[in-house]
């Protein structure tokens, strides 16, 4: 269905062909996945396919593609959109009109279908999606995961024979994930369609590959084969086949119910050790008591802030002061309440992963925490201070947020202009922030502009410029979007380090991997109500769509990373 | 195209939403109606009829919020109308002086222009009465915007103009989402600690922002190539050429036929030229159609409801101007000398027609995006450890 034939793809200035030796075949109606650290030309492999590399991007592609037959040297993306369907990472460039059902509706009056046609199939789509109850809503205010999952919808319903999704589940939480892949499998197997593939995170995609094309390394050709065989020798690779290569399961399983039938000796020899309390080491300082109870008025809410501002102004709060606290914390967004009554408390040193829906009201949470979002009702405090009365320059030093998009924070034009800006912002002596740069990101030059690094080197250089006012009080939205495991991991250890520091660190993740890894306590919300909240082990046992790949495997014993089994089994010896 | 034009009028059945047109010549009426008169009465009553249809009929999208920056930005021409007349003086004569303020002396050759002065009442009243009809029109073009949705109204087009249309759509949705940029950047600029506000603060997100938008236009422009936007369908020579020479006779025609009517020479051969001319052109166009192999999705249908609702905005404009041809006075209450407005009871009576919509149009759903949050009734607590 899909053939490549040795191509190779240069863009215009660049030295080396960013793609090298591609040539395989996709057979109609398998699902292909497309594996492999970042930058490595996955999205140039996966525009091939639609004829925008190299017709909209420019560069040269030698050798050939065709998709059903047509080469995409003599088609044009215009002439391919009946049987290529193509959705980018991000769903909101994706969009050209504004309702839900006119998105569903666009790709068919290009191509010119009949309208009774394309009703019938918007409505189709509308249900296979489950959209239906969103049909006449604008776009701009669905939350990302129905965005995805129209961009999907808008590219289905002229049916065409090859799908092209580049990252299709990275910014959806883990039900609106195993939705959007249900449907794909839906269309694998009942209509035939062909699906190429690339995404981050393989424990969610990796059980419904019928093949996997691994590009392991910048310009190196293409291993393709069976997703056991190539995950044997991947260098990215889900937990629950890291807990096979742990424990030399051969052939590797792929999926949780695979493992589970093998994990019966594994499970055997750990019984004798009991899993660590948490998943990381503790932090030195003691968890902060409790606060008193919200029966405390406004004015000694007051007395206090004034008590327990810190004296310096890099000092990170008295220890014993949590870093964070909300009490009956309600945000009203229009009519919507966006978070309700929602009290937490956080102390220096621990680890809270936010997790819940796209629009469960994390990121407003995050937000009410560094005054970007002002409360309706109920109080905040982050670091001793109100956040949203706070003038910037102050409130830096008490608490930080990288967000979703860590480009946000970024305006200069080199890495060094970006740190001498943030050493100017926090008031900290020149080269701080270079000094954090060169440890969470070595070896990157002073004059590299921040949009040629890669996702995850920009991720560490917003978090450097973050660090540089040591905020007692880290919040990251959504850290591991886009990133593989190699950055994720060296994230990972980065916030560990943080956390032994007494540095509280508060993230909203759809990741229940890194929660596992890195969070000390789960807090789960629905409807911007908290629903659960506790430490990591007990929180995403308890939950079938927050336990992470290793949890489930091992289950009824409670261990979470492939790491914590490793060091089990090693102290075991 | 017959038969689907067919399977169009039987089976398609039209979306339940009124024709945007017809939202567009109704506030259009009402905005004709206001430019009739500068009774305050009228234009209030005007300004209150419109309001209620908007506030009873606007949906909760994000293009119906532009009802109130249309609201501001009457009060702020109104407000400048009346700057002027303070500072710059009033062409009208009065007797009322309410205040002098000290006139700056100007050379001669800025003779007619005055600074500062006697400031009449009989001036303020007119600016006043001039702010608000050209206020009461914004607010006409504003409730437009808010009832129906402008990207819709442009999907009527012919399909040759479609291209054009589409292009308007990207560019107006681009708006908001810069502004949104805006927005974010800003709250980005405060995580930095530096300050949001101010003119500095947007000055330097300036950059960004339209480095962004860019970006997202390249990346539109590739996803709307992707699927299938500019196919062109393949078209007989014969019809390519018959376009061509339809169009460019039938714009000929029209010019030609324009000059005519308005010419004391032509009145003869002008108005059918121009007809013809028309004809023409219009021919051209639907021929043109014919390139572009695009079909429409459920077309917005114009029914009952659509004539009720742009029928009571031309009936209002109507009455208004043949009210106004038959009596001048009562639509433009006198300022010198200073008197009191009168209520002309039939104009008033006509513009009250301009409530038809509220009653023949169904409401909108209450937006209800997650319906549990929107009960009245509060919450049980919840007890948290």
């Amino acid at each position: 269905m899909i053939r490549f034939e040795d191509v190779s793809v240069t863009y215009d200035g660049a030295a080396a062909p960013t793609v090298r030796g591609v040539d395989f075949e996709v057979p109609e109606g398998e699902l292909v996945l497309l594996a492999g650290p970042s930058g490595v030309g996955k999205s140039t492999v996966l525009g091939a396919v639609s004829g925008l590399v190299p017709h909209f991007t420019g560069g040269t592609l030698r050798g050939r593609v065709t998709v059903a037959g047509r080469d995409t040297r003599t088609h044009k993306p215009r002439e391919l959109a009946d049987v290529v369907g193509t959705v980018g990472q991000d769903p909101l460039s994706h969009f050209v009109t504004d309702t839900v059902e006119d998105e569903l509706a666009y790709g068919m009056e290009s191509l010119g279908l009949a309208p009774d046609v394309m009703r019938r199939r918007v409505e189709e789509t509308l249900d296979l999606l489950g959209l239906a109850d969103l049909r006449d809503r604008p776009i701009a205010t669905l939350s990302g995961g129905q965005q995805q999952r129209v961009a999907i919808g808008s590219v289905l319903t002229p049916h065409p024979r090859v799908l092209v999704l580049d990252e299709p589940t990275s910014a959806l939480d883990p039900a609106a994930a195993e939705e959007v892949l249900a449907v794909l499998q839906r269309l694998v197997h009942d209509l035939g369609t062909t699906v190429l593939m690339a995404e981050h995170r393989l424990e969610r995609v990796v059980q419904y590959a019928d093949q996997v094309a691994l590009l392991p390394a910048p310009g190196a050709a293409p291993v393709l084969g069976t997703p056991a065989e190539v995950m044997a020798v991947s260098p990215v690779f889900p937990p629950v086949v890291g807990l096979g290569r742990l424990a030399d399961w051969s052939p590797l399983p792929l999926t949780v119910r695979d493992a589970r039938r093998r994990a019966g000796g594994l499970r055997e020899r750990l019984t004798a050790v009991e899993p660590e309390s948490t998943p990381v080491a503790v932090g030195t300082r003691a968890p902060a008591p409790l606060p008193e109870p919200p029966t405390a008025g406004r004015t000694g809410f007051f007395r206090r802030r004034r008590s327990a501002r810190p004296a310096g102004t890099g000092d990170a709060p008295a220890p014993g002061t949590p870093a964070a606290v909300t009490d009956s914390l309600t945000v009203r967004r229009g009519r919507v309440e966006a978070l309700y009554r929602v009290s937490l408390t956080v102390a220096p040193g621990e680890t809270v992963a936010l997790m819940g829906r796209n629009g469960a009201g994390k990121s407003t949470l995050l937000g009410a925490l560094v005054g970007l979002v002002e409360p309706s009702a109920g109080t905040v405090r982050a670091g001793g201070a109100v956040p949203h009365r706070t003038a910037p320059r102050d409130l830096v030093r008490r608490v930080g947020l990288v967000p979703q998009e860590p480009r946000d924070l970024l305006y200069a034009d080199t890495v060094a202009a970006e740190c001498a800006a943030a050493d100017e912002d926090a008031g900290a002596a020149p080269g701080t922030c270079r000094a954090l740069v060169n440890d969470l990101l070595p070896g990157v030059a002073d004059d590299t502009h921040p949009r040629d690094l890669s996702e995850g080197q920009r991720l560490a250089l917003a978090l450097a410029v973050v660090l540089t006012a040591r905020p007692p009080l880290l919040l990251l939205d959504e850290p591991t979007r886009g990133l593989d495991y190699a950055a994720k991991s060296r994230l990972v250890t980065i916030l560990r380090t943080l956390a032994t520091e007494g540095h509280a660190i508060v993230l909203a993740t759809h990741d229940v991997e890194l929660a596992a890894e890195l969070a000390h306590r789960v807090v789960i919300l629905a409807d911007g109500e908290v629903v659960a909240d506790g430490p990591t082990a007990e929180v995403v046992v308890a939950s079938p769509s927050f336990a992470p790949q290793v949890t489930k495997v091992l289950a009824p014993q409670k261990w979470l990373t492939v790491a914590q089994v490793r060091r089990a089994l090693e102290g075991d010896r | 195209m017959a038969v689907e034009a067919a399977q169009e009028l039987k089976g398609m059945a039209p979306r339940r939403t009124v024709h945007p047109g017809a939202w567009w010549l109704w506030s259009l009426g009402l905005a004709a109606a206001a430019s009739r008169t500068t009774n305050p009465l009228l234009l209030g009553l005007l300004l209150a009829v419109v309001g209620y249809v908007v506030a009873t009929h606007r949906t909760d999208a994000p293009w119906a919020r532009s009802y109130a920056a249309f609201v501001r930005l009457a009060l702020a021409v109104l407000s400048i109308r009346l700057f002027f007349a303070v500072f710059l003086g009033s062409p009208v004569p009065g007797t009322h002086t309410l205040l002098t303020l000290p006139e700056v002396p100007l050379p001669d050759w800025a003779q007619g222009v005055r600074l500062g002065g006697r400031i009449t009442a009989e001036g303020l009243v007119f600016a006043l009465y001039d702010g608000l009809k050209l206020a009461t029109l914004l607010i006409c073009v504003g409730a437009a915007n808010a009832l129906a949705n402008p990207a819709r109204l442009l999907k009527s087009l012919p399909g040759a103009l479609y291209e054009a249309g589409v292009a308007v759509v990207v560019a107006m949705t681009f708006a908001p989402h810069l502004v949104a940029d805006v927005q974010r950047l800003r709250a980005a600029r405060r995580l930095r600690g530096r300050p949001d506000r101010g003119l500095r603060g947007l000055a330097q997100v300036a950059l960004p922002v339209l480095e962004g938008a860019l970006e997202r236009s390249v990346a539109l422009a590739a996803a709307m190539d992707a699927r299938g936007y500019g196919r062109t369908a393949e078209v007989a020579p014969a019809v390519r050429r018959t376009t061509a020479a339809l169009t460019l006779g039938g714009l000929l025609g029209v010019c030609a036929g324009t000059y005519g009517v308005l010419t004391a020479e032509g009145g003869g051969y002008g108005l059918p030229v121009l007809l013809a001319g028309l004809a023409a052109a219009l021919a051209g166009l639907w021929l043109g159609g014919r390139r572009s192999p695009r079909t429409r999705y459920r077309p917005d249908a114009w029914g009952v409801r659509a004539w009720l609702v742009s029928g009571s905005g031309v009936a209002v404009a109507g009455l208004m101007i043949a009210y106004a041809a038959h009596d001048p006075a009562a639509l433009h209450p006198g300022v010198v000398p200073l008197t009191a407005p009168a209520f002309p009871l039939w104009p008033a009576a006509a513009i009250l027609l301009g409530l038809v919509p509220a009653f023949a149009v169904p409401a909108p759903p209450p937006p209800g995006s997650r319906p549990a949050h929107d009960v009245p009734h509060p919450r049980p607590r919840k007890e948290l450890a």
